[in-house]
């Protein structure tokens, strides 16, 4: 099943998605400034985030547990794993016969799962209002996400995500109603999922309105880069997530080398252009009061089960 | 003559109820009944699912019993079925015993220990029993003797009324479901009148019979396992009863009703019709989605698991009806696929459910409290408990590496399959039943992070939890075997599933072990490779690996300078624990999405008040709209019955003299 | 572009058929009236687009003229005139509370299984091109009746009456490809006059009673 050349890929892959991620938020970021007629930091600003924060020491809360320690680096691994079965450069990668679609989701689950624990554990206002309203967000975008993984993995038969990909990419072009769909209810769970603006402002310190930054208030210094660097991963694998289901041309056949090669610059671009539209929608959105995010996430997954049902009616 | 699996089992069960008796030599004796009987009972436990380890893959055994009445002997068999289910009983109730030879305390129960120690052990060998009866005699006498032993081990505490009355509910709601079952018996044995298993096997009922002993199964077994909606007396009989007897009634009573299901369904009947399945798998989605949005509004940790056990329950059963769908189509690999993911998550559901309980009776016993509201910061005071239990709490939120994870994914790949099936209807049904499963296993998600860090973390919202013991030794023996299942359950799929192959090949005549072994060891394949696998193992591996690197990694190229201070909290200096969420808090945001599936009852102070009291309760519609109706309803009618009362002897011999007359008239 | 279209015809009608379902949950989902007014344009845009693909495979002339018709009236036509309505009544901002989106939404996604099951008889007679159109078409019929029904303002509830007219047309399409030219100009017509005359009556209820809520008018009735 394994190869060197998947191998090789696999590798590559995990690297790229670690070293990249934070480029991509900064990208986000940039384009955000540049929207709203600002100069911004560049996209480097993350990484120098990222440096400032590993130097710094790590002030901890007195009845902070070990698992609070424990979490960023549970959280990180996670996202980390995720990033690496969902195939950005190629189809042929070990790891994807270990965990599926499904357990991609349940991956994302777990990094949820120890982030909200963890902004319980200090015990405060703002820790477990956070740990709350992340939770809120996650019950419904996470079956909708499985939802819109589900819709895909019907048109290919199979729920694994290389298999998806390389189905999807393969077909000389056939249009299928059920991803336009899946897509919209796709793009409403991962702003919702990624702290983005009509759900979350992940610039936000206002205490009333933020769920992310509510749960890592009380982390500082290398645990809150690990939770920063995971949560740049996060958006990453959103975007290749969409990337690969929706316009997953490029991605190499196999185990090919040179296809490896080529496709990184056109994932380049493509996450350039995705990271734009992000900052576009973000611009052109305002955030909601938290109560309507329960609809919004709701819409979503009814979205995404009809993504399913046209697939059923239409397609077979 | 050789000991069969049959005899061992026999003899094992007769074993706990001598250890049952046992108790009764020195009755007031804790010492004696704690750390004699009750390990002895543990071992008791591990033989037997020693015993039906090796009984799975044998052929099935059966016997007649030297007991039962003159001409009405019983019959026991033994085949992968009954093995698989008290393999379950086995390894989860050694756990559970050894954690209550911690438990059971002086001074703290209504119920002399000796008595406890007696209704206990005839519990478990009932449950045995009940899972190796070959005919409907020998079935109900265990079915029964389970129910009443479990009846006074719920009101152990007999002197609280709401304890007293929460065993009645359960009583009553049992004998309902037994007289059902009974009934289904009748409709079964198809005029032959004989009650031994084996001749239902031999008659074919006809699909009106089939359907009707179908339906009483269903609701029969379904009032056990507390399905949708006869499941009031779940959340009021756990919380009452000692926290290993809700283990044990939660883990394994349950699943002896879904042994029940599947023994009638795919056994004694044979041949199911596939719009059966549709009926259990919305009676069993509606449950689930019910118990785990009930769950989500709890502010009683062991109502909560409660509420999750019917959660659990209603997956179980949605993974019967998809297995009866499959089945009533002739779809057989798929029948295995679904029958499999049911097997798996009983046991599943049996290990981690008990070891929430038995985790929950840990912090009852130390705290004296069960209001999530009154508790918090544990993972100080009780780090056993605590971690033990992260496990569980991870596993029954459905999540990788853990057991919940692996049932929960080969039922949505079952569910994957279902748009093959042919007929409109169902393909189109099948999306909104895959997007229930996916939102219940989400909710759980939800559910489970409030328990755990209400529970465990933050800071201890009453000040006697900063002087909490953590559990015993002999607690955290019976706390460390569950969450060692629920881990080893999680990690070694193809064994478990080697197993359940045993049970669904009989069954379903399919079985999914072949296509795993075929791709390897470490993958679990259920279908074929390019459809679906996953490795627990590599998954682990690769986690742990990356948590290695990254802890490691900030370790050489950093520092790992740590000061402690106080809490930031945005800089708010005053920060003390009643500003925690509570539960009721923690639960708000699933009350106000699923607001009309309550029945809210709120009471607001006024603004002027000087001691302003908010409460709220949030309360299930079906007892205002079902149960309390049908009670009026019984008692209007019963209300008639009683003009015949008339309180004088002459009266009543008139009646009775009436009715020999009419008997003689009418019966020649 | 030409072969590719004939290729891929019926996938893309398909797909503004789909879109055209998506646009009526968005429609059921919206609670902001302008917002509305640009989903039914929208709507409007892929019956259109949807109208000149069947022409284009079906060979049928006149379905030209059908969609220039729908472009016409509902992408420009009717939009324009609920716009500057909605203007003269300055009722810009009215925001309507909705009940319950996610059980309307249910409701909207049991109505779709019902539509589907509801034609499958008929669509096997169908042209195999537009099969399943037809499906689409009568589940976003009843999608904007259960938005008449949900929603309490008028102008939603006659952005409603003009959608359903959209699913309507999408089935004629559909199914028979297209009506007669004359029955389309005559509805076309009536739903234009339609417009006027509601238009006119918004602004009667709302002299009467100083809000577009249609609760108001419970007051009418003789007591």
């Amino acid at each position: 099943m394994t190869s060197a050349a998947g191998l090789a890929a696999q590798f590559a892959e995990l690297i790229l998605a670690v070293l990249l991620a934070p480029m991509l938020t900064g990208w986000v970021n940039q384009c955000r400034a540049w929207l709203q007629n600002r100069s911004g930091p560049g996209v480097l600003q993350p990484y120098r985030m990222l440096l400032k924060l590993f130097r710094k020491e790590v002030v901890l809360a007195h009845n902070a547990s070990p698992l609070f320690r424990i979490a960023p680096y549970v959280i990180f691994a996670c996202l980390a794993l995720s990033a690496a079965i969902v195939p950005t450069l190629s189809t042929d990668l070990p790891l994807n016969a270990a965990a599926d679609a499904i357990a991609l989701v349940g991956l994302l689950a777990l990094a949820r799962m120890f982030i909200s624990l963890a902004g319980m554990d200090v015990g405060t206002a703002f820790g477990s209002l956070g740990a709350r309203r992340e939770m809120m967000v996650g019950f419904l975008a996470e079956p909708a996400l499985l939802m819109v993984l589900f819709t895909a993995s019907l048109i290919s038969h199979s729920t694994s995500l290389a298999t998806i990909v390389g189905t999807l990419a393969k077909n000389e072009f056939v249009i299928y109603p059920s991803l336009a769909f899946a897509g919209v209810a796709f793009t409403m769970v991962s702003l919702a999922e990624n702290a983005r603006i009509p759900v979350d402002n992940p610039a936000t310190h206002l205490e009333l309105t933020m769920i992310h930054e509510a749960m890592v208030l009380e982390y500082s210094g290398r645990h809150l880069a690990m939770i920063e660097w995971a949560a740049s991963l996060k958006l990453f694998v959103y975007s290749c997530m969409g990337l690969a289901l929706f316009v997953p041309f490029g991605i190499a056949e196999g185990g090919d080398s040179a296809g490896i090669l080529l496709a990184l610059p056109v994932l380049a671009a493509k996450l350039a252009v995705g990271g734009a539209l992000l900052a576009l929608i973000e611009t052109l959105s305002a955030k909601m009061r938290i109560f309507r995010a329960p609809e919004f996430l709701g819409i979503a997954f009814l979205v995404a089960v009809l993504a399913m049902l046209v697939r059923v009616l239409l397609e077979s | 003559m050789s000991l069969t699996s049959l005899d061992a089992t026999l003899w094992l069960a007769f074993v706990w109820l001598a250890i049952g008796g046992a108790g009764f030599l020195a009755p007031r004796n804790y010492f004696y009944i704690a750390r004699v009987l009750f390990p002895l009972g543990a071992l008791v436990g591990l033989l037997l699912a020693g015993v039906a380890l090796d009984a799975v893959f044998h052929e099935p055994v059966s016997r007649v019993l030297p007991l039962g009445l003159p001409d009405l002997p019983f019959h026991a068999r033994m085949d992968a079925l009954s093995a698989f289910f008290l393999l379950l009983t086995g390894s989860v109730a050694a756990g559970i015993s050894v954690f209550a030879g911690g438990y059971f305390r002086h001074g703290e129960q209504g119920t002399l220990p000796g008595l406890l120690c007696f209704y206990y052990h005839v519990f478990l060998a009932s449950m045995a029993l009940v899972l190796v009866a070959d005919d409907a005699y020998f079935f109900m006498v265990a079915w029964e003797s389970m129910a009443l032993s479990s009846f006074f081990l719920v009101t152990t505490d007999h002197r609280h009324a709401e304890i007293r009355r929460a065993g009645y509910l359960y009583l009553l709601i049992a004998h309902v479901g037994a007289m059902a079952i009974l009934m289904c018996f009748g409709a079964l044995q198809g005029g032959t009148g004989s009650y031994q298993f084996d001749a239902m096997r031999a008659v074919q009922p006809g699909p009106v019979w089939g359907t009707v002993a179908f339906l009483l199964a269903l609701f029969g077994f379904g009032a056990k396992a507390g399905l949708l909606p006869l499941h009031v007396w779940l959340p009021e009989a756990h919380p009452a009863a000692p926290s290993p007897v809700s283990a044990l009634m939660s883990a394994v009573m349950l699943k002896t009703a879904v042994y029940g299901l599947l023994r009638v369904t795919f056994d004694l009947i044979g041949s199911p019709v596939w719009w059966w399945g549709v009926i259990a798998l919305s009676i069993g989605l509606a449950s689930a989605l019910f118990g785990i949005v009930f769950a989500a509004v709890q502010t009683d940790m062991k109502r909560l698991l409660a509420y999750s056990s019917i959660e659990n329950i209603g997956l179980i059963a949605s993974g019967f009806g998809l297995t009866i769908l499959f089945r009533g189509f002739s779809m057989g690999p798929l029948a295995a696929l679904a029958l499999t993911a049911t097997l798996y998550h009983c046991i599943n559901h049996a290990f981690f459910k008990s070891l929430l309980f038995l985790a929950t009776g840990s912090v009852l016993h130390s705290t004296k409290e069960r209001s999530l509201g009154k508790l918090g910061g544990l993972i100080h005071r009780m780090p056993w408990v605590a971690w033990l239990s992260l496990v569980g709490t991870l596993a029954i939120a459905g999540l990788p590496p853990l057991n919940g994870f692996v049932s929960e994914w080969l039922l949505l790949q079952a569910f994957l399959f279902t748009p093959g099936l042919p007929h409109a209807y169902l393909n189109m049904l099948v999306p909104v039943a895959a997007g229930l499963i996916a939102l219940t296993a989400a909710l759980s998600g939800y559910v489970m992070v409030k328990f755990y860090g209400v529970v465990f973390l933050g800071q201890p919202r009453e000040a006697k939890l900063a002087e909490v013991q953590d559990a015993g030794l002999w607690k955290r023996a019976g706390l460390l075997w569950l969450a060692g299942g629920c881990v080893a359950l999680g990690l070694f799929p193809l064994t478990v599933i080697g197993l359940i192959d045993e049970v669904t090949r009989p069954l379903t005549g399919f079985g999914i072990a072949g296509q795993s072994a075929a791709s390897g060891w470490l993958y679990l394949v259920p279908i074929s490779a390019e459809r679906a696998s996953y490795s627990p193992l590599l998954f682990l591996l690769v986690t742990s690996l990356l948590i290695a690197i990254a802890w490691l990694g900030v370790r050489l190229f950093y520092h790992g300078r740590m000061r402690r201070s106080a809490a930031w909290d945005c800089g708010f200096p005053y920060l003390d624990s009643r500003m925690q969420d509570t539960a009721q808090g923690f639960g708000q945001p699933v009350r106000q999405v699923f607001e009309q599936y309550f029945r809210v009852e709120q009471t607001v102070p006024s603004p002027f008040d000087p001691k302003p009291r908010y409460a709220e309760t949030a309360s299930d519609p079906l007892w205002h709209w079902l149960y309390l109706p049908f009670a009026r309803g019984i008692m209007r009618a019963t209300g008639l019955v009683t003009v015949l009362q008339r309180g004088r002897i002459s009266v009543y011999l008139i009646y009775s003299f009436v009715t020999l007359l009419a008997l003689l008239l009418f019966v020649r | 572009m030409l072969h590719f279209l004939s290729l891929h015809a019926a996938e893309l009608i398909n797909l503004c058929a789909s879109l055209i379902l998506l646009i009526a949950f968005a429609m059921l989902a919206q609670r902001k009236i302008l917002a509305l007014i640009n989903l039914f344009a929208a709507q409007g845009l892929m019956l259109c687009v949807s109208t000149v693909l069947v022409a284009f495979v079906s060979g049928q002339a006149h379905l030209y003229w059908s969609a220039l018709l729908t472009l016409v009236l509902k992408v420009l036509l009717l939009p324009w005139i609920l716009h500057r309505l909605i203007r003269k009544l300055n009722v810009k901002w009215d925001v309507e509370t909705l009940f319950n989106v996610s059980t309307t939404m249910i409701v909207g996604i049991v109505l779709v299984i019902l539509a589907f099951n509801l034609v499958q008889p008929v669509s096997q007679l169908a042209g195999a091109v537009t099969k399943s159109t037809l499906g689409i078409a009568l589940a976003s019929v009843l999608l904007a009746f259960l938005m008449m029904i949900t929603r309490s303002k008028a102008v939603p509830q006659v952005v409603g009456f003009l959608a359903m007219e959209n699913g309507l047309v999408l089935a004629a399409t559909g199914a028979t490809h297209g009506m007669p030219m004359v029955i389309e100009f005559g509805i076309a017509l009536d739903v234009l006059v339609g417009v006027l005359i509601l238009g006119v009556f918004f602004f009667q209820i709302r002299e009467r009673f100083d809000s577009l809520d249609t609760r108001h008018l419970e007051k009418l009735k003789e007591t």
